[in-house]
Parts: structure tokens; sequence; C-alpha cells
């Protein structure tokens, strides 16, 4: 039997906690899934006979179409469920509806949560692949994967690479799997954002932090740019919207000091004229719509590596 | 109600010579060397190599009684106390209904006085239903057997309530025990707010919740009453009631033994059982809480436990419960992590568990004395145990520690005269 190479760890709960091997691993065989998406029947059996179960607590649109489409695309059938936060209160724990669907026969589960470690539980307590899909404001680690993929694609290696991260940096999961994932990787990373949205010893993390984000724009290579959840404002995390836009949206202006074959790059779901002016987000230095197709790509890379990693382990 | 136990060592004994400790109907009657029972009924304990301290009083504990018997009963609860060493356990007000009425306590009392193992010592809320509105009936609840007030569990945030609360308790000479923490600033909150709830991608709770209230506390106290704050947890909170006991402000403090054995680490992985409130705080925290323990700025040390089912526990961590149990960690924690470290004197350590509670509370225990209670504690303090939380009297398991090897070992615990835990064991 050829030995699949596969990841460590039975789950992705984290750029935090993933080898560099694995994350290189998992970059390099995304590589290999885009070529696949561009074939014209862009479909193969890789995962043929595997359940993947898509557990979500929080609403998504496009992280669980991606994820659904990555399995399709490998041939894996998938399971949607949308756990209303209602039918939570009336009494079924996360543990119990998960050993539940497992089952009924998933390999594994694609979790959003809206609580941080809910994906870390059931890794603990099942024997299914757990991917978090993003949990509370601890990680999004397929969304890191997949920025950071762009990010090697566009530009090859990240080492030295400065990335500055704008915005909401206190409540990001991204955020979070950004810096680890590219800390791995050698990249430089600063943290942009009003004091109020940057958490307490961010620097410990590996980062610099700053509050001016002309001057951090400067000299880097990439900027990604969070969205900003608008019931944020008013709560006393920052006053207004438009105060926000004028001091750490990203515009022309702004833009005009960077170099000139900077990066930008956002999560989506965009606040056109909030984080970022409709003019940088149509602009030509953009690459969100990569980042959507590339999200399919390193999402068929997790499933393929987890899923068919362990088919070799229980063939042998 | 009568005991007489044979050559143990005190504490404080002249180089450890042995004594023997006569208790007649409940109290101290005699210590001193070969002492003989006044009846051959009488039951007779040895102690030889052990060491006799005066019962443990913990004045900071949850029964929930009344509330939820599957997580813990006034039997369940003193029958682990008493294994832990404790003779004597004042449990807190935040039951379901809560103790905020005469009635209430004389439940509680009635209650323990069928099925406890170890005195219980009602705390009545100091406000109604724990609202922090409109003040208890304080002194009929005295009378019913309450020995101080707190809305442990909430704090009371209406400064004005506060006041006249600590003034009304002035009359009687009990104390408020404050339950410090600023809800605003704590909202939503599920750790210490530091490197690690940033990393987690957890609401931090800051060490500014606990200490602006302490400050706002020692303020009240300075003019209005007597003020005791429970489970200290920051260093700030330290710093503070040290500079106001210098001031003379009436203040006592307690800790807890997760907050000078534990810091926030323990929250790695989203363990649950390292989910409490205050929560585990940094090392900087620990050393000055240690530092407080060393210099007496803190008076006590209770357990604050708070039994929760495991159902309340192995869920998220946002939906966890907070609290540890702790009756049957307590001592071997003091032991081997604060006199076996060479922080504290084995006495000093004691007197955080026996003789300065009672003071606070007014209680004629808390000493090895003729005429007090007759509640001691036998332990030996160089056996070594490694904690195992499958055998806990407490119904609940929530503890950090197990797998903890520790150090000092309950061996006999008598309440009142009555051998209630003998040769390591429950009696009954």
């Amino acid at each position: 039997m050829s030995k699949v190479k596969g990841l460590k760890s039975k789950d992705l709960l984290g750029l935090r906690d993933l080898p560099v091997d694995d994350l290189n691993l998992i970059l390099d065989t995304a590589s290999s899934m885009k070529e696949i998406l561009s074939r014209p029947v862009p479909k193969v059996p890789a995962l043929l006979g595997k359940s993947i179960c898509l557990l979500f607590y929080e609403n998504s649109t496009r992280t669980r179409t991606s994820f659904e489409a990555a399995a399709k695309m490998l041939s894996a059938g998938t399971t949607n469920v949308a756990v209303a936060q209602s039918s939570v209160a009336k009494g079924e724990t996360l543990i119990d509806t998960a050993k539940n669907l497992e089952a009924v026969g998933h390999q594994a589960f694609v979790i959003r949560h809206n609580m941080a470690g809910a994906p870390h539980l059931l890794a603990r307590n099942l024997k299914a692949s757990i991917i978090n899909a993003g949990d509370g404001q601890d990680e999004h680690p397929s969304q890191g994967l997949l920025d950071i993929f762009t990010m090697r694609e566009k530009k090859g290696s990240l080492k030295g690479k400065k990335v500055v991260i704008v915005g909401d940096i206190a409540h990001s999961r991204v955020a979070r799997s950004n810096i680890w994932g590219l800390n791995k990787l050698g990249a430089r990373v600063s943290v942009v954002g009003p004091a109020t949205l940057l958490p307490k010893d961010i620097e410990k993390m590996g980062v610099k932090a700053s509050y001016d984000l002309e001057e951090e724009i400067e000299d880097a290579d990439f900027i990604n740019v969070l969205r900003i959840q608008l019931e944020r404002q008013g709560r006393g995390l920052f006053p207004s919207l438009e105060e926000y836009h004028e001091l750490f949206g990203l515009t022309a202006k702004k833009l005009a000091r960077a170099k000139k074959e900077i990066m930008v790059m956002h999560p989506g779901p965009i606040n056109r004229g909030v984080e970022i002016s409709s003019e940088v987000a149509d602009g030509p230095y953009n690459v969100i719509l990569d980042q959507v197709q590339n999200g399919v790509a390193v999402r068929m890379a997790i499933l393929f590596l987890l899923l068919s990693g362990r088919a070799t382990d229980e063939a042998n | 109600m009568d005991a007489l136990i044979k050559s143990g060592s005190l504490m404080d004994g002249a180089s450890g010579a042995a004594v023997d400790i006569l208790i007649l109907e409940g109290k101290i009657s005699k210590l001193g060397p070969r002492l003989s029972a006044p009846s051959s009924k009488i039951p007779v304990i040895d102690a030889k190599g052990l060491l006799v301290l005066p019962g443990l009083i913990d004045m900071h504990c949850h029964l929930r009684d009344p509330g939820d018997p599957e997580e813990e009963t006034i039997a369940s609860g003193t029958r682990s106390a008493a294994l832990g060493g404790f003779t004597s356990v004042a449990c807190m007000a935040n039951t379901h209904p809560p103790i905020d009425s005469p009635a209430m306590v004389k439940y509680v009392v009635s209650k323990a006085q069928k099925e406890a193992r170890v005195n219980v010592l009602p705390i009545g809320a100091v406000t109604r239903e724990l609202k922090g509105e409109a003040l208890c009936e304080m002194g009929r609840m005295l009378l019913e057997g309450a020995v101080a007030f707190s809305d442990d569990g909430r704090p009371i945030l209406n400064a004005e309530i506060m006041r006249r609360a600590l003034e009304y308790a002035r009359q009687f000479g009990v104390p408020i025990i404050s339950h410090a923490e600023d809800l605003d600033l704590s909202a939503d909150g599920q750790m210490n707010e530091s490197r690690l709830s940033t990393i987690l991608g957890l609401k931090g709770i800051p060490a500014q919740a606990e200490e602006a209230m302490v400050a706002r506390d020692l303020s009240l106290a300075r003019e209005f009453g007597s003020v005791h704050i429970a489970h200290v947890s920051t260093a700030g909170s330290v710093r503070l009631i040290r500079r106001a006991k210098e001031e003379g402000v009436k203040v006592t403090c307690e800790t807890c033994p997760q907050y000078f054995t534990l810091t926030e680490e323990e929250v790695e992985g989203y363990n649950t059982l390292a989910k409490v409130n205050p929560p585990l705080r940094g090392e900087a925290d620990v050393a000055e809480v240690v530092r407080g323990l060393k210099d007496g700025t803190i008076d006590v040390i209770a357990t604050d436990h708070a039994p929760h089912r495991e159902e309340k526990k192995n869920v998220e961590f946002g939906r966890a419960a907070t609290g540890m149990v702790g009756f049957e960690t307590a001592l071997g924690l003091v032991i081997s992590e604060l006199v076996d470290c060479g922080v504290l004197p084995l006495k000093r350590a004691i007197e955080k568990m026996t003789v300065n509670p009672a003071r606070i509370l007014n209680l004629n225990k808390g000493a090895l004395k003729p005429g007090l209670d007759g509640d001691l504690t036998i332990i030996n303090p160089k056996e070594d145990y490694e904690v195992d939380i499958n055998k806990f009297a407490s119904r609940s398991k929530n503890s950090p520690y197990h797998g903890w090897k520790l150090k000092g070992k309950v061996v006999h615990t008598i309440v009142g005269g009555r051998i209630m835990v003998k040769d390591g064991k429950l009696t009954a």
C-alpha cells in the first residue's frame, strides 16, 4: 500500500499548534488541488465513500459553501447541520449532538461555533477528525491558510515579508490564525487598530502593535483588512464608523504611501466605506476574489490530508 | 460528645512533647500529660506520632442546599469537609432559593442538625434575593444562627447599599463579606485578561474588576464598618488591603488554595476545571498573594468549595460553570505548597484556617484551650497521598488537582467530641 503522507494530528484546530511541516504540507497540497480545480471536470475520487458533517452553530455563507465545494470535488459526501441557537438552549449538549452525528457515520466534522475552544472539546471526545471552521475569537485556520496560500502564490517565500493586519484584532479569529501561521513562515506581522480593539499583550504573540496605519503601510508587502462588525460601534469600543473609517479605513489616499506592488486582502464580507473604500476594494491591488478561489483548494488539501491519511492508518 | 486523645503532638507544644486532650460534653476540658478518662465509655484515640490541630474552619464554601442535591447536600458536603479535616464550614447564601431570611437560616441550621458531619455556619445574604437592593433582616438571621453576611457570587454594586450594610452589621459586630467584582469590567469574561486570554480568544477579566471594587469597599469600611474581602486573587488587591490595614481600616481578607498554587496557564487547552471566579491569575499575582500570606495581609485561607456536576463542566468553555471543589485538597495544598516550600511555618499557615477565621466570625473555636469547642483535626504532616477525585466524598468532582501528590494527610477529625473521621475514613 502506498504511503499517503498525512498530518500529525487527527484534527485541525488551529495554526498555533500546527507544526510548520504540516503547514507547508497543506500549502503544497493545496497547489496540487488548485491544478485539479482548473481541469474541465474538477473532480477526483480521492475521498469517495467518506462522509463529512458541516456542523455550523453560527451563520456562514462562504466558509460553509467553500468546504462543501471542496468535499464535492474530492467525491466525499456532506451533511449540513445548521444548529439554531434556540435548539441548543433546549438542551442537547455539543458533545451529544456530535456523538450522534458521528454514530451516523461521519468521519470528519467541520465545525463553526461562537465559543472559543468548542472544536477542542469535540476533538477530545470524538474519534472523528475535527476541522475548526472558526471558534469564537480563537482561530479560523482554513482562512489563515488560504490567506497565506494566496500571499505565497503571488509573492513566493514569505520569509522577511511584512504583513499588516488592520482592524478589530481583539475579536478576530482570522487575525489570530494569520499571526500564528505567518510567524511560523518567518514573515513580520504588524497589527493595527484602535487601542480598544488591540487585545492585552498582543505583542507577546510575536507581532508589532500600532495605532498608525499610514506609517505601518509604508514598507508593507501585504495588508489584510479585517471586517469591522457594525455592532461594535457605540459599545464603547469605538465611537463611530465614520471615525473608524477616517483613522483606520483603507483608502487610496492612505495606500498612496505604500509600495507599488502591495497586495490588499480581505476575508470578507466587506463593509464598503468602513474598513475599506470601494475604490480600493475594486482596485488593482486587491486579491479578494483570488482568496475565495484559493479557499476551495486549501480546504480540499485539509480534507484530503486528514481523511485519506486516516484511511491508511485503518488499512494498516 | 466526649473523647480522650492520647499522646498527640501540638504545634506549639514545648519541643513537641506529647500531650493528652480530654473533651467532655463537646468542649475541651483539659490538656496535659497522662490524662485519664473519667469513664471507661469515653472513646480513646491514640494520636502518637500525629499532630493535633484545632479543628479547621472553612469560612467560605457552597453546600448547594437548598438547590441542587445532585451537586452537593449538607450531608455530602460535610462528609467531604470532615475528610478534608474541616470541623466547621461557613456556607454562602447564594443557594436556590438564597439564604436571605430568618426562616432560610433556620432551614440550614435544622437540616445541618439532622445530617451534617461538621459544624455548619450559615452566612446570610446581605440583600434580599441577592439583588443588592434591600437589606435582609440581619438581626433576626443572627438570632437563628447566621455568623456573617455576604451576597457572595455577586457584588453589591450600589455603594449606598454597601455603606448601609456595613453600618447595620457593625451594631452586631459581624463583618460584611465582600465578593469584590465590578460586573461591567468583568462582563462576559471567561478568564484572567492576559497574553493567554488574547491567544485563546477568551474574553478577559481584568484585575481591575476586582481591585476597583476592593478599593471602593476599603474606602467605605474606613468610615462605616468592617469588611472581609473574599477570595483575593490579584497583586493589586493584596497591596490595597495591606495599605488599608496599615492605615487602620477594619478589613480582613481571605484567599483560596487555587490562588497561590495555580496560575491562569491551567486554562490552556480550554480546561474548564480551571474556570473559577475570580479567575486564576498570573505569576506576579500568585507571588503577591504568597507575600500577603507571609506578612499577614491575608488573614484566612478558605476553600470557596464550589461543587458542579459534570454536565456543567464538560461543555464549551464559555458555557461552563465557574468554581472548583476544595475541601478535600485544601490542607494538603497548604502543607505541600506553603509549609513544605518554606513560605510559612506550619503554625502560621494553620492559624489562617483556625484561629483567624474564628476571630472574624466570633466563634468559640480555633485554638486548643479548655472551654473552647472540642473540635480537633489530627493529621500526619509527613504522609504523602495522591489526589483522586473519584474518592472524593463530595458529590462533585470538579477539581483541577486530580493526580497531584500532596503531603499532610488527615487521620482523625473530631467535631464537638464526636469522632467523624477515624484513620482517614468517615465513621458513618
